[in-house]
C-alpha cells in the first residue's frame, strides 16, 4: 500500500516561501513525476514527503494514516538520490543489506531479499566490490537495489539520472519503468526532464515556484495544457506561442501551435518565412524559421526527411484543430 | 613538462636542495654513529679512545632504559587515546550549526599556538600545583585532598599537559574531514532507519578513518621525542618515573657527560622510531590508500 496526501501543505526556508500552498493525491501503485523548472520547489516538497524536511504547515497522510510528525524512517518509504548517496567503505551486498541490518532482521530473510534485489537489478557480478569500483549506471542500480529491499510503501526517486550520459540515460529510465510494472509500487519521481516525464509517468505534476499548474496524464497535459506555462514546457521542441494579430483572429489573448501540428511546403502556405537552422535528424526535420508575420521565430517539424537548407523559403500552415488558445492571464480557453 | 630537456632542468635545479638535504641528514647521522663508538666524556675529552659495542651494552641493560622505554610507549599512547576520542567529540561539537561556531573554533585551535615550554609551565606552576593550582584549589574547596601531580603521578600529569597540546591538531584534522562527508550520506542512512548512533558508527566513524590514521601518524612522530615538556616539569622524576628516552639521552650527555652513551642511545632511539613507523604503517597505512 502507498497512498500518500498532502493537505495545504507550505513550506518557508526563512522568509523564503519554496511552497506557498500544495494540496496533492497520489494514488496507490502510481507512477507520479513531479515536473518544473530549476527551483521551482520539486526537490523540496520530495524531501518534505520524506521527511527529510520539516513542513512550514500543513499535514501529510501515508495510507490514510498522520504521517507529518513522523521521522523519515518510520514513513515506509525509500529514496534514490541524484548522488546515489551509498556508502564508499561497505560492499554492495553489504549497501543494499544496510537497512535490513538497521531494522535487525534474521540473516536468512535479509540474504534472501539482497539476493532478490541483486537478481531483479543484475547486481549479481558485482555484489562484493566497493561502490568506487563501479559505473554510474552500476551505482545506480545499487541505490535502487537498496532502496527496494527494504519493499517499502513508495519509493522516491530525486532525479536520479541527471549524472548519466545520454544513452544509459534511456536505458535506466526503461528499467525503472519495467520495475514499477513488475513491483506496482507507488513511485514518485521527480526530474526536469520533460521526456522522462513524458515517457515514465501516470500522472505528471507540473510545478512552477512552488504551485501546482497542472495535475495530468502525460497525453493530456500534451492535448490539453491548463495554462501557457504548461503549454511551453511539455512537449520538445517547444510549442510556438503567438500573441498580437494572429491571436486576435481567434479571440485570445496568446494562441499556440506545436511544431509537429504545422503543414510544410515549399510552394503555397499561409505563412511565408526562411529557414533560419534546419535540424536533420533522419526520422524528423526540425526547422526554426523566422517569418514576417511573426516577431519570434517558429520552429516546424516535419516527420521524415525534408530537404531544405538554410536561407530557403518555406511555407507553413496551422492545424486548425491542434490550435491552443489562451485568455490574458494565460489560462487555455475552451 | 616531460620533454627529455625539462626533465634534465628540472633535475639540476633539484640538485642543490637534494644534496643540502643529504648533508643534513647524513653529516649528523654518521657523526653520532661514530662517537656511539668512542669512550668520550665530557669530564676527560682529551682521551677518547675506540670501544666498540660498549656504548650499547652499557646504554641497553642500564635499567632506566627499560623504564624509559615503557615510559615512551605510555606516553604516546596516552596522549593518542585522549587526543582522538576527545579530538572526535570536539569535531561532532563544532561541526554543528551554533551561535560563535566560528570564534569557538578558533579558540579550540588557541592550545596549539602556545609553545611547548610555556604550555609545560602554566599548567604545572597555575593549574597543578597542589598549593595555589586551579586543580588544587577547585579539589580544597569541596573537600578534598589536593593532588600532588607532578610528585604522585608524574608520567599522567605530563600526558595530559601533552594531549592538551595536541587535541587542537586532533580535532582540526578531523573537523575538516567530517566536514567533507556529504549530507546525502546522512540522510540515506537516516531514511534507511539509522538512528544517531548508527549513523556515527557505520558512516562517520569510516569516513573519518583516514583521517584518524593521518592524526596517529603524525602525532606519533612528534609523541617519541616529548622533551621540553619534561625538562621543565618533573625533570624526569621522581626517580626516572616521567623519563623517556629522549629526556634519558639527554641525561647521559648533559647530567652525565657521556657523549659516548648519549650518542648510543640516540641510535637507538632512531631504530625505535623507525620500528614504530613500520609498525603503524604496516597496521593503518592500508586507510591510506584511496
Amino acid at each position: 500500500m502507498g497512498k500518500i496526501q498532502l493537505k495545504s501543505v507550505t513550506k518557508a526556508f526563512g522568509g523564503v516561501k519554496v511552497i506557498p500552498n500544495l494540496d496533492l493525491d497520489i494514488e496507490d501503485g502510481e507512477f507520479v513525476v513531479f515536473v518544473g523548472p530549476s527551483g521551482c520547489g520539486k526537490s523540496t516538497l520530495l524531501r518534505l514527503i520524506a521527511g527529510l524536511e520539516d513542513m512550514t504547515s500543513g499535514t501529510i497522510l501515508i495510507d490514510g494514516k498522520d504521517a507529518t510528525n513522523l521521522p523519515p524512517a518510520q514513513r515506509r518509504l525509500a529514496m534514490v538520490f541524484q548522488s546515489y548517496a551509498l556508502y564508499p567503505h561497505m560492499s554492495v551486498r553489504k549497501n543494499i543489506a544496510f537497512p535490513l541490518m538497521m531494522a535487525k532482521m534474521d540473516k536468512a530473510e535479509m540474504n534472501r531479499r539482497v539476493e532478490n534485489a541483486a537478481k531483479i537489478l543484475n547486481l549479481a557480478d558485482y555484489i562484493d566490490r566497493r561502490p568506487g569500483q563501479l559505473s554510474g549506471g552500476q551505482r545506480q542500480r545499487v541505490a535502487i537495489g537498496r532502496a527496494i529491499v527494504r519493499e517499502p510503501a513508495a519509493f522516491l526517486f530525486d532525479e536520479p539520472l541527471s549524472n548519466l550520459d545520454a544513452a544509459l540515460r534511456v536505458g535506466m529510465r526503461l528499467e525503472i519503468s519495467e520495475l514499477h510494472q513488475r513491483l506496482k509500487t507507488t513511485m514518485i519521481y521527480v526530474t526536469h526532464d520533460q521526456v522522462e516525464a513524458m515517457t515514465m509517468a501516470d500522472k505528471i505534476v507540473v510545478l512552477r515556484a512552488g504551485n501546482i499548474e497542472q495535475v495530468g496524464s502525460p497525453l493530456e497535459l500534451y492535448s490539453r495544457p491548463r495554462n501557457t506555462f504548461v503549454a511551453g514546457f511539455i512537449g520538445s521542441p517547444k510549442m510556438n506561442l503567438m500573441s498580437g494579430a494572429h491571436a486576435r483572429q481567434h479571440d485570445a489573448a496568446t494562441v499556440g501551435v506545436r511544431p509537429e501540428h504545422m503543414d510544410l511546403s515549399t510552394s503555397d502556405g499561409l505563412w511565408r518565412g526562411e529557414v533560419k537552422v534546419a535540424e536533420h535528424l533522419g526520422s524528423d526535420t526540425f526547422l526554426h524559421v523566422d517569418s514576417k508575420d511573426h516577431e519570434e521565430p517558429l520552429t516546424v517539424r516535419a516527420n521524415g526527411e525534408f530537404q531544405v537548407k538554410a536561407g530557403d523559403v518555406v511555407y507553413m500552415t496551422p492545424q486548425a484543430d491542434k490550435m491552443h488558445r489562451f485568455d490574458d492571464k494565460g489560462l487555455a480557453i475552451g | 613538462m616531460a620533454t627529455q630537456h625539462s626533465q634534465k632542468l628540472a633535475r639540476s635545479m633539484m640538485a642543490p636542495s637534494v644534496i643540502a638535504l643529504l648533508i643534513w641528514m647524513a653529516v649528523p647521522l654518521a657523526m653520532t654513529l661514530y662517537y656511539s663508538t668512542l669512550g668520550y666524556s665530557l669530564y676527560n675529552p682529551i682521551s677518547t679512545p675506540f670501544v666498540g659495542i660498549e656504548n650499547y651494552t652499557y646504554f641497553l641493560t642500564d635499567p632506566t632504559f627499560i623504564a624509559a622505554l615503557t615510559n615512551t610507549m605510555v606516553l604516546v599512547v596516552g596522549v593518542l587515546v585522549i587526543t582522538i576520542g576527545g579530538g572526535i567529540l570536539l569535531a561532532l561539537l563544532l561541526d554543528q550549526d551554533i551561535y560563535g561556531v566560528n570564534i569557538v573554533r578558533l579558540l579550540v585551535i588557541a592550545p596549539f599556538f602556545v609553545m611547548p615550554t610555556v604550555a609545560a609551565l602554566v599548567w604545572k606552576n597555575m593549574m597543578m600545583n597542589p598549593v595555589y593550582g586551579v586543580i588544587g584549589q577547585s579539589m580544597s574547596a569541596i573537600g578534598l585532598a589536593p593532588i600532588d601531580w607532578m610528585t604522585d603521578v608524574p608520567l599522567l600529569s605530563i600526558i595530559l599537559i601533552v594531549a592538551w597540546q595536541w587535541l587542537p591538531f586532533a580535532t582540526l584534522i578531523l573537523l575538516t574531514s567530517l566536514q567533507s562527508l556529504s549530507s546525502d550520506q546522512k540522510e540515506a542512512a537516516e531514511m534507511d532507519g539509522a538512528g544517531a548512533l548508527s549513523i556515527f558508527w557505520y558512516i562517520t566513524l569510516p569516513h573519518m578513518s583516514r583521517a584518524i590514521t593521518v592524526v596517529i601518524l603524525i602525532q606519533t612522530i612528534f609523541l617519541l621525542s616529548i622533551f621540553a615538556e619534561i625538562l621543565v616539569t618533573t625533570n624526569g622524576g621522581p626517580g626516572a618515573q616521567s623519563t623517556n628516552i629522549t629526556y634519558l639521552v639527554y641525561q647521559q650527555a648533559i647530567s652525565f657527560g657521556d657523549i659516548g652513551a648519549a650518542s648510543a642511545g640516540g641510535i637507538v632511539a632512531v631504530i625505535l622510531a623507525n620500528i614504530v613507523a613500520i609498525f603503524l604503517i604496516k597496521a593503518i597505512g592500508k586507510n591510506l590508500d584511496a
